[in-house]
């Protein structure tokens, strides 16, 4: 009968296999081995339309989504609204079902909208320089540590030991290529912020470069940025942070603070958490040759037409990149996150100056209110650390006579999804957890968390 | 006049003007709910006082993104003949099924219980994979096709260390290979070494023998190659690098030309990836997000990055394995581009093991059928083997159309936008002189494919009344010609880049 997504019906091919002198279908695969094909039909079944739907629609239900729960995760996943209109204009199939802009003349609309991202991306972090996404904020980071190693031509990498496991796990993976050593500096224990004398001893000749993240993945924030950023210049390495890209509608840019390289997750501009992934790495830097030629990925750049009057853009720098470099390109990516990337920017052309500050002090005084609440119940310690918040804690658990574990079993018989358990990560914590507030979490939501907290570690007693 | 116009928005100088040249001071395009709660105690020296977002309403957001979209030309518009691409039609159905709340609103870290149902439609696509494959576990954890080759490099490395074998330095890719192959083996530390091609066009057996040693980790490989041609001494070419000790990988941008006929790991592969957003019909969204799971035999099957989705059958539970000693280690931080795995789950059930099989013989079939038509044309050849079947896609060279003309095969692709149809890849693979690589995929009618030959001999004929025509393209597009040069000279990369030039 033939198949909906593929016009040439049996009756058509037939024909066009006769004109082409083959006798079958067969004839086009005379040139696989018999040895190697395939001696039975693959073993998968097939569905109508509304089979597949219902069965997908199926599997799906059984799941119970941050909109049905009333979730406390974040940890570098953070959900907030999505605007309808920012689904609505990335869906327009001109834009989801297009390549790589490789012919420009076609694709000035792909080509504007990543222009534009990494325009308003280089407003948000104080940088002059955004490419065009990478995967996600951890093989952002990677390939900045990569970087850092490409333009000092030295070995060594410095980052903080209280991030998140899994991206320091994906950093490992990508620092292990050239063979660059990553070195964990300590934290102040009560304040959690780096450890200045640590990084002093550590700094010297062999360290490309120094990597904190502002807030701290713990949610804190690092309040000696500057002094860390000229600390590692003194000694010719270079200063990567990691941001949360919300926070910055708040906090001073990166820029602000001697800076050289911005990663970070734009998932939370426009882009739903959807189980962690299409994620979207954000990758800026400063306007430094030395640093632009070394950038990996795609970087979309104005120019002229020929004709010298009308403005346009292309993919710009593409000496840096695989399909002309080869093995070497500073980096392998090719497919990134660009279609994140124009929901990115769908996004923050949608909220402004104003609605980006409006929005990250909600998702501040959500955590703060949160965290005095949860503070006041006997058995919590929260903030762990005693310094400032964005819109993440850390709780600990301690002198509860529960675990973390537990208390978000008893939370999920209520309906709550409680923060990331923490005792793998950090064992040093004791009991602990990471929670997250954002837009969405109403009053209500966190008194209804407070009190079943309340119930749950009384009832532990 | 060609009879086709892309739609151009803008003035006479300039296309619709950039998102910072429109709005207004005073305008809002969000709503945000009340703040209920006031305090936040961030010190004021760490609070920014500026930031030059532009301001606009909705309706001004959405016509301009709307306009900027109608000045891109995707699968939706036309032929897109792109190939090593696979530029074939994204289900609508995987769009409505993906966006649902059950997928797009589950957080990464939410308790097991809560995620059922994407643990097993993961697990599920997993099997599906591995049947197509012929290959034992899968990890869905890339994020693109060169993401898969990267961590396919690592499971080589930790392989080999594994066995205490220090000495495998090497990694062998063809000079047909795709740019990401080389570049994903020298990411994870390799050294790249190429072994030519020979005149039939697949990798030459006998530079191959002398090129493995003890030193090699690993060959890199597509079947189809990127010629658009069956790599027929396979078995051979897998047992000269097993026997040298050295690993075969599977680069899977191809694998739409052989699905149902021929498995890489029944030819001897032991990693090989998948580009879900080719092969399986998820949107490549302008550049991205596609994934690029990577599947491995049996031996490799420890290798894999933790998490893995299992199921215990006792107590019918999916859950996500961390347990996994000998894993490489994480190349993501979740649990891959779930959104774009709920697409290509649902394509693999719409099409089927007879749906796929034959969307592979059909976009065969086109592809030949192009092949054969076009060969008849003047102006464009094929350098290598044309006597036997080409898989799903076929590379010409302009190089006698040039000869006789100075139109390049540049010029062709540009010409045919005109057409309103897609240009072919040019200049790739880059053993073939002014290359055009045609890969029409089984979602082109014969009338669609017959009208693009029409095209090129056309401009054939153009290019040899009236060249300056052909070399000025494209005109029907937004945009003609730009001046890449000027661009990567004097980069401007931002707003913020372009005023301070203009100061």
């Amino acid at each position: 009968v033939g198949h909906p997504y593929i016009p040439n019906a049996p009756e058509i091919r037939k024909q066009m296999l006769k004109e082409i002198g083959a006798k079958s279908v067969d004839d086009l695969f005379s040139d696989i081995p018999k040895s190697v094909r395939l001696k039975r039909k693959l073993d998968l079944p097939r569905l109508s339309e509304q089979e597949a739907r219902r069965h997908v629609r199926a599997l799906l239900s059984r799941n119970r989504p941050t909109t049905e729960l009333l979730s406390f995760l974040g940890a570098g996943a953070w959900p907030h609204h999505v605007p309808a209109h920012v689904r609505n204009l990335t869906q327009r199939s001109e834009f989801l079902t297009s390549y790589t802009p490789y012919q420009p003349e076609a694709s000035q609309g792909m080509l504007q909208a990543l222009f534009e991202y990494q325009s308003l991306i280089c407003e948000l972090t104080g940088m002059d320089v955004a490419n065009a996404s990478m995967y996600d904020w951890a093989s952002s980071l990677g390939e900045a540590a990569l970087m850092c190693a490409r333009v000092t031509r030295r070995r060594k990498f410095l980052v903080p030991d209280l991030m998140s496991a899994e991206r320091f796990s994906v950093l490992q993976n990508y620092a292990s290529g050239p063979g660059l050593e990553l070195v964990r500096l300590g934290h102040d224990g009560s304040t959690g912020q780096l450890d200045l004398s640590q990084l002093r001893e550590q700094l010297g000749e062999d360290i490309a470069g120094v990597y904190i993240e502002n807030p701290g993945y713990l949610g804190f924030l690092e309040t000696q940025a500057d002094e860390i950023g000229k600390v590692a210049h003194k000694a010719g390495a270079l200063f990567v942070v990691g941001v949360n890209p919300i926070s910055l509608g708040l906090l001073k840019p990166p820029g602000d603070y001697g800076v050289d390289i911005v990663v970070g997750e734009g998932q939370p501009l426009g882009n739903p958490v959807s189980f962690g992934g299409p994620s979207l790495g954000i990758f800026a830097c400063r306007d430094d040759r030395r640093l632009v030629r070394q950038v990996p990925g795609r970087l979309i750049g104005m120019t002229k037409a020929a004709d010298e009057k009308t403005r346009g853009f292309v993919m710009g720098l593409q000496t840096r990149e695989q399909h002309i470099r080869r093995e070497r390109a500073t980096s392998s990516i090719c497919t990134n996150q660009s279609l994140c990337a124009v929901a990115a920017a769908i996004y923050l052309s949608s909220l402004g100056p104003r609605g980006l500050r409006e929005l990250a002090e909600i998702c501040a005084s959500n955590a703060s209110y949160a965290m005095r609440k949860l503070n006041a119940i006997d058995g919590l310690e929260t903030p762990i650390f005693d310094a400032p918040h964005f819109n993440e804690f850390a709780i600990g658990l301690n002198k509860a006579k529960t675990s973390a574990v537990k208390l978000n079993a008893k939370l999920l018989e209520r309906g709550i999804q409680g923060g990331k358990p923490l005792a793998n990560e950090f064992p040093e914590l004791g009991e602990a957890s990471l929670w997250c507030t954002t837009e969405l979490h109403s009053r209500e939501d966190i008194d209804r968390l407070a009190e079943a907290t309340a119930e749950i570690l009384e009832a532990a007693k | 006049m060609t009879g086709y116009r892309q739609a151009r928005w803008g003035a006479e100088d300039k296309l619709e003007p950039l998102v910072f040249e429109l709005g207004d001071k005073r305008r809002v395009g969000y709503s945000l709910p009340p703040k209920h709660s006031k305090s936040f105690k961030i010190p004021k020296k760490l609070l920014r006082t500026e930031l030059n977002l532009p301001e606009l309403s909705e309706p001004e957001v959405a016509r301009h993104f709307t306009r900027l979209s109608q000045m891109n030309y995707g699968v939706d518009s036309g032929i897109y003949p792109l190939g090593s691409c696979t530029m074939k039609y994204n289900p609508k159905i995987s769009e409505e099924l993906a966006g649902l709340e059950g997928a797009s609103s589950l957080h990464p870290y939410q308790s097991e219980e809560t995620v059922q149902g994407a643990l097993e439609l993961m697990y599920r696509l997993e099997r599906a994979l591995a049947e197509v494959a012929g290959v034992a576990r899968v990890s869905l954890h890339p994020s693109a096709g060169a993401h898969g080759e990267f961590l396919a490099m690592l499971i080589a490395r930790k392989y080999h260390s594994s066995n205490g074998d220090g000495k495998r330095t090497q990694v062998i890719v063809p000079d047909s290979a795709h740019g990401t192959n080389p570049a994903s083996a020298a990411m994870a530390g390799y050294e790249v070494v190429v072994v030519p091609s020979n005149e039939r066009g697949r990798v030459d057996l006998d530079a191959l023998k002398a090129t493995v040693s003890d030193r090699t980790a690993a060959l890199m490989l597509t079947n189809p190659n990127t010629l658009g041609l069956f790599e027929d001494e396979i078995e051979e070419m897998v047992k000269v690098v097993h026997d040298a000790g050295g690993l075969l990988f599977y680069d899977g941008a191809n694998l739409n030309g052989i699905m149902g006929k021929a498995r890489p790991g029944d030819m001897g592969f032991d990693i090989v990836h998948f580009n879900l957003h080719k092969t399986f019909g998820t949107p490549h969204g302008g550049g991205g997000p596609g994934s690029g799971p990577v599947g491995v035999r049996k031996k490799l099957e420890k290798f894999l990055p933790a998490p893995l989705v299992e199921h215990d059958a006792k107590r019918d539970r999916y859950y996500l394995d961390y347990d996994r000693p000998d894993s490489t280690g994480r190349i993501q931080a979740f649990h891959g581009n779930f959104g774009v795995l709920v697409k290509a789950y649902t394509y693999i059930l719409m099409m089927g093991s007879e749906g796929l099989e034959e969307a592979t013989e059909a976009a065969v079939l086109n592809a030949n059928y192009i092949m054969r038509k076009l060969l008849k044309v003047k102006g464009y050849d094929l350098k290598f083997d044309a006597s036997g079947p080409c898989k799903h896609e076929v590379v010409f060279s302009a190089e006698s159309l040039k000869d006789g003309t100075g139109v390049t095969a540049r010029d062709v692709a540009k010409r045919l936008l005109d057409y309103g149809m897609h240009a072919p890849t040019y200049y790739f693979p880059p053993i073939v002189p002014e290359a055009l690589m045609i890969e029409p995929t089984e979602s082109e009618p014969r009338e669609g494919l017959d009208r693009f030959v029409e095209a090129l001999e056309k401009i054939a004929g153009e290019a040899r009344s009236d060249p300056d025509r052909v070399r000025s393209a494209p005109t029907a597009t937004a945009i003609g010609r730009l001046d890449e040069v000027k661009a990567s000279r004097e980069p401007i990369l931002s707003w913020r880049m372009y005023c301070k030039n203009r100061e």
